[in-house]
């Protein structure tokens, strides 16, 4: 069951963790907020599967639109722009404000 | 297909070694020769790939054959296959509705193309918005439709790049995108891959699928590039 619906504000979990580890939220991407594009479906965690574990758990995999100026603080395009990331809900949190 | 987390959807070979160089000529002569081999010595993961295949061959998950089948496989998978997906979704306004809503499903059902990863998410350039495909982790990319993937597109500087300055990178492509329009990135960062559904270009009305698909060219389903009509 997903946790958000389309349209939901979301942000992205501020992790850094360390050591071994295959994680598919880029780096850019952490800690900031953007809204659920679509619900991609349920798929195994690419955390646990890069390690062998093909028991791993299924999540719901989102696709979040995130203004561009609000990514890069200095973009310099236009304030339309947009970056839309696949992200797992494991990495997301409702954002501040609501939904 | 076993199961991999490769998120190039195939095997990448890695290998560089057809140099288009040969000599029918013996060695026995006086002036300097560069011998055939490998030009540069294999790195770390060029190895640890070549060590994998030969252990799991060792064991029996598959045979020499069974590689080289796959790598014909995906070799023959070419852009074309997208530009005719692209002409029947611009011939054809019902079926592009149910490719940008189903994009795995449609390709089956209608024109018998399998989309072997999850989904293909088909995203559409309109007047007031541009999309640009890449993958910022690793090199992601729709080998089923569009063939193998260009150097660049796996290169750190297009991934870095088009996220983070996409309008420059675009340009740097000869593809002006105006100020009136939303530049839309997708970072292909999980189970998704991703094709452009370009802009049909005026001057093409009453032209059939086949002459359209002509036209279409790989950049513009990766959103690098326009479609644009040859002079």
């Amino acid at each position: 069951m997903a946790r958000f619906a389309p349209g939901d504000k979301v942000t992205v979990a501020a992790r850094y963790p360390t050591g071994p580890r295959h994680i598919r939220t880029p780096y850019y991407i952490r800690g900031k907020t953007g809204a659920v594009e679509r619900i991609c479906g349920e798929y195994k965690n690419p955390e646990q599967l890069a390690f062998g574990d093909y028991d791993a758990n299924a999540f719901p995999l989102y696709r979040v639109r995130f203004d561009q100026a609000h990514v890069w603080p200095d973009y310099d395009g236009p304030a339309a722009d947009k970056v839309d990331v696949e992200i797992f809900e494991h990495w997301l949190e409702p954002a501040e404000g609501g939904n | 297909m076993p199961h991999s987390h490769d998120h190039d959807d195939g095997p990448d070979d890695g290998h560089d070694d057809d140099t288009g160089h040969s000599h029918g000529h013996g060695h026995d002569h006086d002036h300097d020769h560069t011998p055939i081999q490998a030009d540069e010595p294999t790195g770390h993961y060029h190895n640890l790939a070549d060590a994998a295949r030969e252990l799991l061959i060792e064991k029996g998950y598959f045979d020499g054959s069974d590689v080289r089948e796959m790598i014909e496989r995906i070799d023959s998978r070419t852009p074309a296959i997208g530009a005719s997906i692209v002409a029947k979704a611009w011939t054809d306004p019902s079926f592009k509705e149910r490719l940008l809503t189903n994009g795995k499903k449609t390709l089956k059902d209608e024109m018998d193309i399998d989309v072997v990863v999850a989904d293909l998410v088909v995203v559409e350039n309109t007047e007031d918005v541009h999309n640009v495909v890449v993958c910022t982790l690793c090199s992601c990319y729709p080998v089923f439709v569009l063939g193998r993937p260009p150097d660049w597109y796996k290169s750190r500087e297009y991934r870095s790049r088009v996220v983070r300055h996409p309008r420059q990178v675009l340009h740097e492509f000869g593809t002006e995108i105006g100020d009136d329009r939303e530049v839309r990135v997708h970072d292909s960062t999980a189970d998704m891959r991703y094709m452009v559904l370009p802009k049909r270009p005026a001057g093409t009305d009453g032209w059939s699928e086949e002459q359209l698909a002509g036209v279409i060219g790989r950049d513009s389903m990766i959103g690098v590039a326009e479609v644009e009509l040859p002079n």
